[in-house]
Order: structure tokens, then sequence, then C-alpha cells
């Protein structure tokens, strides 16, 4: 299929605008000429079967991408009309304003207190009741709070799985991003803790730009706003979330969603 | 069937496994028992016999073993019989078959001395009327005599201290002088100044020799007559005796207080008679001296190389063959270090330092010599491996998740080296220079070309300026282990030594390394990983 046949739905008031990016590892190309509008305070979901390009498209977001070495990136990513790709962009800034949640939590051992305020000490905040206040409002956000507030000072490598997750949750908007990377963070949960940080996603949604990874095709009806179904490192079909799993346009669509896939 | 279980079930190789580590606890536990049972009893002091001969003679001394003679089924036995100015040896095997009565007298006492070693024999009189002793008998008179004497020692100590003091001023006007008259055009009034300046000091120092000299002479003039066992009489100055005791009479109590009276000694004096009795300080100070400052050289150098090499260098051929090179750094033999340290930082920069900033003293070197600098440089290049190696095991063992987490959070590689990954990885680093510590501690070989020697003639740590004389020469336990158990005359009489040295060795590394140990353990505690 010629790849400008890509029904490209434009959104309104989109946050990330993506043209024509193209992604090698080394010879191996991993993202096909995918472009894209992700429509700014929604969730927008990223399906598609393992391997389709799924963490490296997201990753490109915040071009956690630049510690691999033998990337190369050609096209265009926009936030808030800046092409991030751009040499001289400043990659810090950057992900000041993008956040990242992992498949895997990655709570640093240091207190839950530290880890919370981890990105405002890295900013070079030092004033005290400005960070006991973000680490309040940041676990309570992320639903943890009530859980953790005795413990704040013990480490965090005390809490379970799922509250971890919860805390690098917590960890990523503790530094006020615009848009929050979610790279499957559920998927090593159990259905309580999946639920929990599901509502979560909820409740951010309208205050940030969530981009979320999922294999758990009700998690992305339930959450997103938007899906987007990724094949091969190409962007096969994108839209409401609604209109994707009730009446995708492609026939590809239509057999991964209703899991005949294969 | 059950063969087939056995062998399957891994069972003797759980049993070889097992064995292994038996064999190497029992040697090391051999080797720690022989030098603990050799050297910490060695203070205590042990019963004087007194052997009547079938040929007559007598024989006075502390039995220091007992064996069969060769191939013989006889007993025989070494008495050390100390009086080494009279008898020309202070040890002697005698048989069982040849000793006809074997006590040990209640009066005997040891004496210690600055020279010719112990002397075990019978107090006969003190000869010392300038003191003007109360008419005590026995030996009672001999304590008080001892103490009597006090303090004219302690006059001439500190006569002794003024001198050196007065012979460290007198070398610092002299190179004022030699670096003055060095360069052409120096002031001819400040010159002279300083040439006055010389000539009092000298002066002065004649005159205290002179003074030192006398008191000396007058101290040497009392004296004390002992007998040996076979009735010769023996005139021993007061000032010659360290110590005096009656080990045959004495009570548990008064044994402990010997023994810690000796292990003072030990902790806090200088060696005498080349090095085979008295204390072991500038020894024990220039061991840990070493060790420090070889610490302060490797463990920044190594951690800094090993984060380079990790965290920075692009991983390639180059790094590969830097990696295997710093790998095989470490079985290199220590010796051809020292012999780089001798040509590299004596020959080649203390020359040059010399060249530059001490021409003045030239020809006599000042670090174009060895010294405690080049000998903790040569010892922190042998180390620096075995921390960098620790140091990227300790980086390359961190989930990359951190990593990713971190700079997700707009941290930088290098706030998150500082921030997360230097202390995740302390507690692997630590170890790594735990290692190298005592490896450094232990090591004597470079040492013995870069500047260690027998006797020191000062400590590189004094109150002099500027405090610190990193050119000085220094004492290192191993190397005085060497030294008396190999390099002295009298073998024998050192081996009690020989034994003392190597345990406070051994005491030394086991407490710089626990130290280690403890603050890496607080540290683990602190920076535990959940699997990422
Ligand atoms: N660091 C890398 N070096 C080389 N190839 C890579 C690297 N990371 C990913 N790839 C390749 O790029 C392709 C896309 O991988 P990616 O991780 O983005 O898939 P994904 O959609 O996230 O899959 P999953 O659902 O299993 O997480 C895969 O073929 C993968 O093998
Ligand atoms: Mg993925």
């Amino acid at each position: 299929m010629p790849l400008s046949h890509i029904p490209i739905m434009p959104v309104d008031n989109p946050q990330v605008e993506v043209e024509k990016l193209d992604l090698y590892y080394g010879n191996a190309q991993a993202l096909k000429s995918v472009s894209f509008g992700i429509p700014k305070a929604n969730v927008t979901a990223l399906i598609g079967p393992s391997g389709c390009g799924k963490s490296t498209f997201i990753r490109c977001i915040n071009r956690m991408n630049d510690l691999i070495d033998t990337i190369r990136i050609e096209g265009v990513i926009k936030i808030d009309g800046e092409n991030i790709l751009n040499p001289t962009m400043d990659v810090i800034e950057l992900r000041r304003r993008v956040g990242m949640v992992f498949q895997k939590w990655n709570p640093f051992p240091k207190t839950i207190y530290e880890n919370v305020i981890y990105g405002l000490r890295i900013a070079g905040v030092k004033d005290r009741t400005m960070l006991d206040e973000t680490v309040e409002k940041s676990l309570k956000r992320a639903a943890l709070w009530e859980e953790v507030k005795d413990r704040l000072h013990q480490s965090a490598m005390g809490l379970s799985g799922g509250q971890m997750q919860r805390l690098c949750i917590a960890r990523a908007i503790a530094v006020n991003p615009e848009i929050i990377l979610m790279d499957e963070p559920c998927s090593a949960l159990d259905p309580r803790s999946t639920a929990r940080i599901e509502d979560l996603i909820r409740e951010l949604r309208g205050d940030y730009t969530i981009i979320i990874v999922t294999h758990n095709m009700q998690q992305a009806a339930r959450i997103s706003d938007y899906t987007a179904y990724m094949y091969l490192g190409e962007l096969i079909e994108y839209g409401p979330t609604k209109k994707i799993f009730t009446k995708p346009v492609k026939q590809e669509t239509e057999d991964y969603i209703t899991g005949r896939f294969g | 069937m059950m063969k087939a279980k056995f062998w399957r079930q891994g069972e003797p190789y759980v049993w070889a496994t097992g064995m292994a580590l038996a064999l190497v606890l029992f040697l090391t536990i051999t080797l720690l028992s022989v030098v603990i049972a050799n050297g910490a009893a060695i203070f205590w002091p042990q019963p004087v016999a007194l052997a009547e001969l079938t040929d007559g003679s007598r024989v006075l001394g502390e039995i220091s073993q007992q064996q069969k003679r060769p191939q013989s089924e006889e007993q025989r036995y070494q008495f050390k019989t100390g009086n080494r100015e009279m008898y020309s040896l202070d040890f002697r095997w005698v048989d069982a078959s040849a000793i006809k009565r074997l006590s040990h007298p209640a009066r005997v006492t040891v004496l210690e001395r600055l020279e010719n070693g112990n002397f075990y024999g019978y107090l006969r009189e003190i000869r010392a009327p300038q003191l003007n002793l109360p008419a005590a008998t026995g030996d009672t008179a001999l304590a008080q005599a001892l103490t009597a004497i006090a303090p004219q020692q302690a006059e001439i100590e500190q006569l002794n201290d003024t001198i050196a003091e007065l012979n460290y001023r007198l070398e610092q006007v002299q190179n004022k002088l030699a670096g003055l008259r060095h360069q052409r055009g120096a002031d001819p009034a400040r010159l002279e100044a300083l040439a006055a300046e010389e000539r009092t000091l000298k002066g002065r120092f004649d005159e205290l020799a002179t003074r030192l000299a006398d008191q000396r002479s007058a101290l040497n003039q009392h004296e004390a007559v002992f007998i040996d066992a076979s009735g010769t009489e023996k005139v021993i100055a007061l000032a010659d005796i360290v110590r005096a005791y009656q080990p045959n009479t004495m009570g548990v109590w008064q044994k402990s207080g010997y023994y810690l009276t000796r292990l003072r000694e030990l902790f806090t004096e200088d060696p005498r008679e080349s090095n085979t009795e008295g204390g072991l300080f500038p020894a024990i100070f220039g061991t840990i001296m070493l060790v420090f400052l070889m610490s302060i050289v490797s463990f920044p150098i190594g951690v800094v190389a090993g984060v380079y090499l990790r965290e920075y260098a692009k991983e390639g051929v180059l790094v590969k063959m830097v990696r295997i090179a710093v790998n095989n750094l470490a079985g290199i033999p220590s010796i051809v270090y020292g012999i780089f340290g001798l040509g590299f930082f004596v020959y080649g920069i203390g020359s040059s330092i010399d060249q530059l900033f001490f021409a003045e003293r030239l020809p006599n070197p000042t670090f174009g010599t060895g010294g405690i600098l080049w000998a903790s440089l040569t010892l922190g290049l042998l180390t620096v491996p075995v921390v960098i190696v620790a140091t990227e095991e300790a980086l390359g063992a961190i989930p990359p998740g951190i990593r990713e987490g971190s700079q997700a959070l707009a941290a930088t590689k290098f706030q998150t080296l500082t921030k997360l990954l230097l202390p995740m990885a302390s507690p692997g680093i630590l170890t790594g220079f735990i290692l190298a510590m005592a490896r450094a501690a232990g090591e004597v070989a470079p040492l013995m070309i870069t500047g260690v020697v027998k006797l020191a003639p000062a400590l590189p740590l004094d109150g002099h300026f500027p405090y610190l004389h990193l050119d000085r020469k220094f004492m290192h336990l191993g190397f005085h282990i060497y030294d008396i158990g190999f390099q002295s005359p009298n073998v024998e009489a050192s081996k009690p030594m020989v034994y003392v040295t190597t345990l406070l060795l051994i005491l030394i590394v086991l407490l710089m390394t626990s130290t280690a140990i403890y603050l890496r353990n607080k540290m683990r505690k602190h920076y535990a990983v959940v699997d990422v």
C-alpha cells in the first residue's frame, strides 16, 4: 500500500505534530514516514503488535533515543510549532516539558520524598515549603498519598510494584510537564493497580497531553480519546477511539482489535 | 537407579566445593594461628631456669624451645642465656641428659638493656655514691636507683631535643645561605647577616654538645654490679638498663602489668638494637601514612578513569584494548612497578624538581631520591587498575532504567552520574578499593627501591613547617619483617620481633579494611536497588 494513502486525520488544536518521521536503527528502518497530530489535553493511545515501533516512536517525543548511538532520524516533530528534532533544540528544556513513565517502574534508590522531587532538585529548586507542597500535591494526584504519607522519608524500594509505578507517575508530574508519555505503564501490574492507574490517567486528562502505549485493547478503549494503530513501523489508522473501535476504516485495524490478527 | 540419582543431584560436586572452601579456611587459620600464637605471647614474662650441668657448669636463661635431637630420641633444650657480650652468643642448646638439676631461683633478675640484649643474673651491689640512696638492700635498691636516675635521664632527653631543634634551624639557615650564594648578585648585607646567624647557632650547638657529653658521662658514673650464673662479675651502667624484673617471683597481675608496658612501648617507641628490640612506632606510622597517601592518589584517579571508560568513552576497539590493558596491569609483578617508580618518579620527576626548586642543595638530592611521596605514587600506580575495574563493574551493574529515568526527568548525564550513579556504585567501588588497600599495605618489593629504609631519622610528619615532609624516607612494617627476619645478624634474637611485626601488620590491614567494609555496608544499605 502506498504510504500516501494512509488516512491522516487532522485534529483540532494539535500539540504534537509529526511529519514524515523516518527512523533507522543502523540499517533497519523502524519507523516509516509516520505523520499525525496529537491533540492537546487529550489521551492518545498507541496500539499495535509487538515490535511495530510504538516505543521507538514515543521515545522520539522527548528525544530519549539520543542515548542510542546507532540511531538516525529524519522528519519533523513539532511541539507547539517548534521542531524538537532540530539539533539546536535544548533537550533538557524539552524533557522538562515532556515527562515519561516507563514500562518497568524505575524508582531511584532514595527516599519516597527524594524520588518525587528529583526533577525539581535537578532544576535547582531549593525552597523547602515548595518542595514539601509539590510532594504532597504530586503524590495526591498519583493517588499514592494516603498509602505513603507516613513513610515519605523511607526508601522507595520498600513499595509494591503498583505503588512504585504510581510513584514514577508522581515523579513525572512533579515537574509539571505539558505532555506525559507512558510506555505500557500497566503491563506488569495486577488488575487492581491497573484500575488505579487508569483512574489516575482519566484524572490527569484535561491538564496534560497524554500519549500512552498499551497492548490492552479494553484499556485503550476505556481511557483514550484518540487511538493510533501501528504496524511494522507504519501508522495504519488514526482517529477518535470510538470510531477506531466501532467502525475502523482498515481491515488490518479491525483484525487486530478483534483479535483476529496474524 | 540409586546411583544415577546420586550423580544427578550433584552431591559429589557439592562436597568438592565444600572441601575446597575448607582447605582455604584451614590454610588461613593455620597461618593466623602460627602468627598469633608466636606473636601474642612474646611480651609475657617467661620463667628463668637455672640448669646445673653434669660437667659442673651452670646455664641460666629462658627455655625458648625444646626438641628431639636429630636421629636420636634424646630431648634437648634451647636456653636464651642473654649476656651477649660475655658469651658471644645469646642462645645455647643443652642436652637433657647433661642436666643434673633444673631449678627456678627466685632472685634471678632480667635486665633489658639499651645494648647487647637481655642480661640474666643476680644483683650484687650498686655503686652510685652521688645518688645518696637510702640504705636499702637487695633488689629494691635496684628499683630505687633506677628511679633516682630518672630526672637526670629526662634532662638529657630534653637537651637532646633542644639540640635537634637547633640542628634544624642551623640546617634552615645553611640552606638559605646556600641558596643566596647560588644566585649571583645577592645582597651582601643579607649574606653577612645569615653567616653571622650561622656562627651564633654553631657556637650554641657546640656549647650544648659539650654539656650533653658531660651529663652523659656523669650519668654513666652510676653503676650496678651483677654476677652471672657462674659467678663472673659484670658491671652495668644504670643508664643502660631499660627495665629490670624478676620473672620467677612475679604474679599474674605483675606479669600483666609488664605485658601492657611492653605493648605500650611497641606502639609508641622507636626501635632499638638494629630493630630487634623496642617499639615499632615509626614503622606503624609509615605504613599507615603510606597507605593513606596511596589512597589519596589512586582512589580519585581510578574512579574518574573508570567513569570515563564506562560512561563517556565511545565503545570501540580502542576502549576494548584499554580495558584489556587495565585488567592486565594488575598482573604485572610489583617489582616492575618499583623499577618504573624509581626511573620515572625518582630519577625523572624528582631530579627535575631538585633542579628547579632545590638547586642550591645539589648534589644532595631532596626529591631526587626515594621518599614517601614516590613510594606512595608507585603504590598508587599499582592499585589504580583495581579501582578502575571495580568502578567500571559497579557502574555497569546499575540497571539502565535508572539512567533513562533520570534523564527523562531532565537531568544531564553529569547530574545523573553525580546524583545517582556514583552513590549507587559506591559500595562496589569501595569493595575494589578495599582490595587495593589491602594489596598496597602488604606490598614490600616496590618500596625497597623507592624510599623505605630500615631506620628513618625522622617521621614524614612533624612539627616543623611545612609539617608534611613528603621527600623523607620512611619505615614500613612489611619491610621491617624482611629486614629483621632475613637481614639481621642475630636471627634467633630477632625472631620474636618478626612475629610481633607480622601480627601487627595483619592487624593494621584488618583494621583499615574493616573500616572500609563498615562504610561500604552502610552505603549498600542506603542504596540498595530492587531490580529495575
Ligand atoms: N536499540 C535498538 N537497536 C536496534 N533495534 C531496535 C532497538 N530498539 C528497538 N529496535 C527494533 O525496532 C523495532 C521497534 O521496536 P519497539 O521497541 O519500538 O517496538 P514496540 O512496538 O515498542 O514493541 P513492544 O510492544 O514489544 O514493546 C523492533 O523491530 C526492534 O527490534
Ligand atoms: Mg515497547
